[in-house]
């Protein structure tokens, strides 16, 4: 082809591929040896192992959820593997239980554990720190500032871990997860299996085991110390203009470089422990110390603890990220100099455009049908039906964290007042988030003899991050069939009766809210589990797409309110009814286009006005032509 | 070119809604600046994209790139997939700087609800802020090459004369993913990227004229 031919070659033999941060991890995992890679998916941390598993010689998996994957990747260490996990900054909380006790056995083979944050709150339910782990388990800890490093630091920190024998945690955060930049690559380097050596005081951690350990942790974190000061990973970076010394990790390091291109910088790449005698002795080149740091004051307060004089999150923000359009006020006030006068355009008045659910999914007919419930407490949980709460809807009241729907749940039921009595309680949770935390909820639930009617969503996917298959859904990470579990036989087993667990279509309108509307007037657990497949699997298929009959629309708005963003409206009018009711009208129609027929608008719709669009190819009779009022919600 | 840091980068942020091809196109773009030895960073301000939210993609490339974000006045081309979104980012462009913007609309279900309005005419507003925008309608050109997803190719091909480099550079990145498929959806992509080319200079002509 000629004009592929217009497209020079890569002029270097090294390999130098475009990638997200993601990516290079996973590259460097791969060169690194590692055997054995686990992790369940979480924003942004989640591309991690799906590129790992398209590598060869690496056992890959999705874990139940991220404790599991953390001792996955540890029992591959005890047996002499390199080993990997990787999971979003939440994840680390539930995992952590297990991380605070392997510190104290340390590794056999190296473990690199990677922690994704969400900085800037792209997709999490909050924006905490993972960088205290390292210092509460006392585990050293890389933050890289790009791609290249990425990959880079995932080797460095395997050398380290091995070194140390000690797991290392890589922070990342999004902006180095999802962004795409140039790293040249390597090949993969095979290491031999010791395998499992046992020694019952080094691996089995009682309190005799454990207090023996507890001194070696610490004299380890003494030489980490050591290994900080004279560490490559921690950078000088010179410049002319001293007046103030910029200390930085991570991306926040990049955002410093491009706004202050001839301030001295300090980039920390090993930022736990930190080599203070290298610290000081920067700042005794600089006029003052100014420390950028994502997200909380940590080297911040660690320096001021040593006696050190700088600025941080004084004069910066302790929330988002501190791109170069935050930096450069920040830094121009701390001098004293007039704020650049370069005129900001001010972001014109646009509609908000929040994430929606999409065309047919399964999940809008269960939330148009608990939005026809009254008297509702709904205990959500962590996933695409999160989106619940919003519009139309609005039938979502809580969501903390991921299984807390169940919780939550018997709470609101056991410390409900007097004058919420009647209140109904339903939990909503899916197949995924039941399995990774959910389902312990739910035993509690059934224990302690709670009045919750639970919503199973089984769609056979973890749908918001992607659509990855877990033990629900019968496929494992490379998509090969794997045993699924049974939710009926398997919240039976957790003690909720027979006659309490339903599985209904969730397309099937009527027979949800009845369902819904017996079981939550029965004062004891029940299970509704819905089994149609996320529209974004293989397991879904695309049926006929509908149309509206635009004469035979009355305006009434009803399939508006199933939330389906294939409905869209031509025309609106208000009408006064006989009763002298003002009414507004909504008139619709379909993006055929877009329709995958599931049918969950025909159901609401009173007149018949949505037909398949094959149908239209016959001539329609315009029934009634405006003038006839609509069925509106309220006649519902 | 913008002057940020100490090298002199190109900054093009690509705008849309989340299933329009917003990250593909913007990766394609990435591709064609390394094709010349450019460094590049990409990055995405994405949330949940895959549920119809907002996306916006920003693409640095030069000698050496720092920050991937491209920080708010100084985006050298805004490429608007969408009607509402190119006028959502005006703000980033520098004075001088040129829309290029699909005037197709995709009306999300918080409008349809009627809880806000979708503005009347973001062309026009755009214009009426003092913005140079070259419009034209992507979504139907798409529709009468016989498919909506070739409305990348047509945004890649409205660009391609905007960029430092020339357009074929630009359309061998674009025809080399669909090197190994059949050869009428080579054609076919070419089709759009010279109708995007075509309906951009068009647009240019009428705004000058």
């Amino acid at each position: 082809m000629s004009i592929a031919a217009a497209i020079p070659p890569p002029p270097q033999a090294v390999r130098r591929l475009l990638m997200s941060g993601n990516e290079a991890v996973a590259r460097a995992v791969w060169e690194a040896g590692v055997r054995v890679a686990a992790a369940y998916p979480g924003t942004p941390a989640t591309e991690m192992l799906e590129y790992v598993a398209t590598y060869p010689d690496i056992y890959t998996e999705w874990s139940v959820n991220e404790k599991v994957s953390l001792e996955v990747a540890f029992g591959a260490t005890m047996a002499g593997s390199r080993s990997f996990c990787a999971m979003k900054h939440v994840g680390m909380n539930v995992a952590s239980d297990a991380l605070m006790t392997m510190t104290l056995t340390g590794v056999a083979a190296g473990l690199v554990i990677a922690i994704a944050d969400d900085v800037g709150l792209s997709s999490s339910q909050n924006e905490q720190d993972s960088r205290y782990w390292g210092r509460f388990a006392h585990l050293p800890l890389l933050e890289p500032a790009d791609s290249q490093e990425a990959h880079d630091y995932t080797l460095a920190a395997f050398e380290l871990s091995e070194r140390f024998e000690v797991p290392v945690i890589l922070r990342l955060t999004t902006r180095i997860c999802h962004v795409k930049g140039l790293v040249n690559v390597g090949e993969r380097s095979e290491r031999a299996v010791a395998g499992f050596t046992k020694d019952v005081n080094r691996w089995v951690m009682v309190p005799s085991g454990a207090s023996r350990r507890l001194p070696l942790m610490f004299e380890r974190e003494r030489r980490l110390r050591v290994e900080a000061e004279s560490s490559a990973l921690n950078v000088i970076e010179s410049g002319s203009d001293r007046r103030i010394g910029f200390i930085t990790s991570g991306p926040a390091y990049m955002h410093v470089r491009e706004s202050f291109p001839d301030a001295p910088v300090y980039k920390l790449g090993l930022t736990f422990p930190l080599p203070f005698d290298r610290l000081r002795r920067f700042a005794g080149e600089c006029e003052r110390l100014l420390v950028v740091e994502e997200v909380e004051p940590l080297i911040e307060t660690e320096l001021k603890a040593q006696g050190m004089t700088v600025s941080g999150k004084d004069i910066l923000p302790l929330i988002g990220e501190l791109s170069p359009q935050v930096l450069k006020p920040a830094v121009a006030r701390l001098l004293g100099e007039p704020l650049s006068e370069q005129a900001q355009a001010v972001p014109m008045r646009v509609f908000p455009r929040p994430p929606t659910m999409c065309v047919a999914c399964p999940h809008l007919g269960v939330y148009y049908t608990l939005s026809q419930l009254r008297n509702v407490t709904i205990s959500g949980d962590i996933g695409c039906y999160t989106l619940g709460f919003g519009q139309p809807w609005n039938a979502l009241d809580v969501c903390l964290s991921m299984g807390a729907s169940m919780g939550m749940a018997l709470g609101l039921d056991k410390g409900r007042s007097d004058v919420e009595k009647d209140q109904k309680i339903v939990a909503v949770i899916g197949d995924s988030t039941f399995l990774h935390m959910g389902m312990q909820g739910l035993l509690d639930i059934v224990y302690n003899r709670g009045n919750v009617t639970v919503l199973l969503l089984d769609n056979r996917a973890i749908g918001m991050t992607g659509g990855q298959d877990n033990p629900g859904s019968g496929r494992d990470i490379h998509g090969q069939e794997a045993p699924r579990v049974d939710f009926t036989t398997l919240v039976k087993a957790l003690g909720v009766r027979a006659e309490r667990v339903h599985v209904v279509d969730a397309y099937q309108l009527p027979v949800l809210l009845r369902l819904l509307r017996a079981e939550t007037k029965i004062p004891e657990p029940s299970v509704i589990i819905t089994n149609q497949p996320c529209v974004l699997i293989k397991d879904y298929h695309a049926l006929r797409p509908y149309q509206v009959i635009e004469d035979k629309c009355t305006g009434c708005g009803n399939c508006v309110d199933v939330g389906c963003p294939a409905i869209h409206v031509t025309r609106r009018d208000r009408v006064r009814k006989a009763s002298g009711r003002e009414v507004d009208l909504a008139f619709v129609r379909i993006e055929s286009a877009a329709c995958t027929g599931c049918g969950l608008c025909l159901k609401p719709c009173a007149p018949d006005a949505i037909v398949h669009v094959e149908t239209l190819a016959t001539p329609i009779k315009v029934i009634r032509k405006g003038t006839e009022l609509a069925r509106t919600p309220q006649d519902v | 070119m913008s002057e940020t840091g100490r090298f002199d980068t190109t900054n093009i942020l690509v705008v849309g809604t989340g299933g329009q091809g917003v990250m593909t196109a913007t990766e394609i773009l990435a591709e064609a600046a390394i094709a010349l030895g450019h460094d590049v960073k990409k990055t995405e301000v994405a949330g949940m994209a895959q549920r119809g939210g907002v996306v916006s993609s920003h693409l640095r490339f030069g000698a050496k790139v720092l920050s991937p974000q491209i920080t708010p006045g100084t985006a050298n081309v805004l490429l608007g997939f969408e009607a509402a979104e190119a006028m959502r980012w005006r703000h980033m462009l520098r004075p001088e700087g040129l829309v290029l913007m699909n005037t197709g609309r995709l009306v999300p279900p918080i409008v349809e609800l009627g809880l806000y309005d979708y503005p009347d005419d973001p062309v026009a507003a755009m214009r009426a802020a003092g913005t140079q925008v070259f419009s034209f309608d992507a979504s139907r050109i798409a529709q009468e090459l016989g498919d909506i997803r070739l409305g990348n190719t047509v945004m890649l091909g409205a660009i391609s004369d905007h960029l430092p480099f020339p357009a074929e550079v630009l359309e061998g990145c674009i025809l080399k993913r669909f090197a190994h498929k059949k050869a009428a959806l080579v054609e076919l992509n070419q089709r759009a990227f010279a109708a995007g080319r075509a309906a951009a200079e068009a647009a240019a002509k009428a705004e000058a004229a």
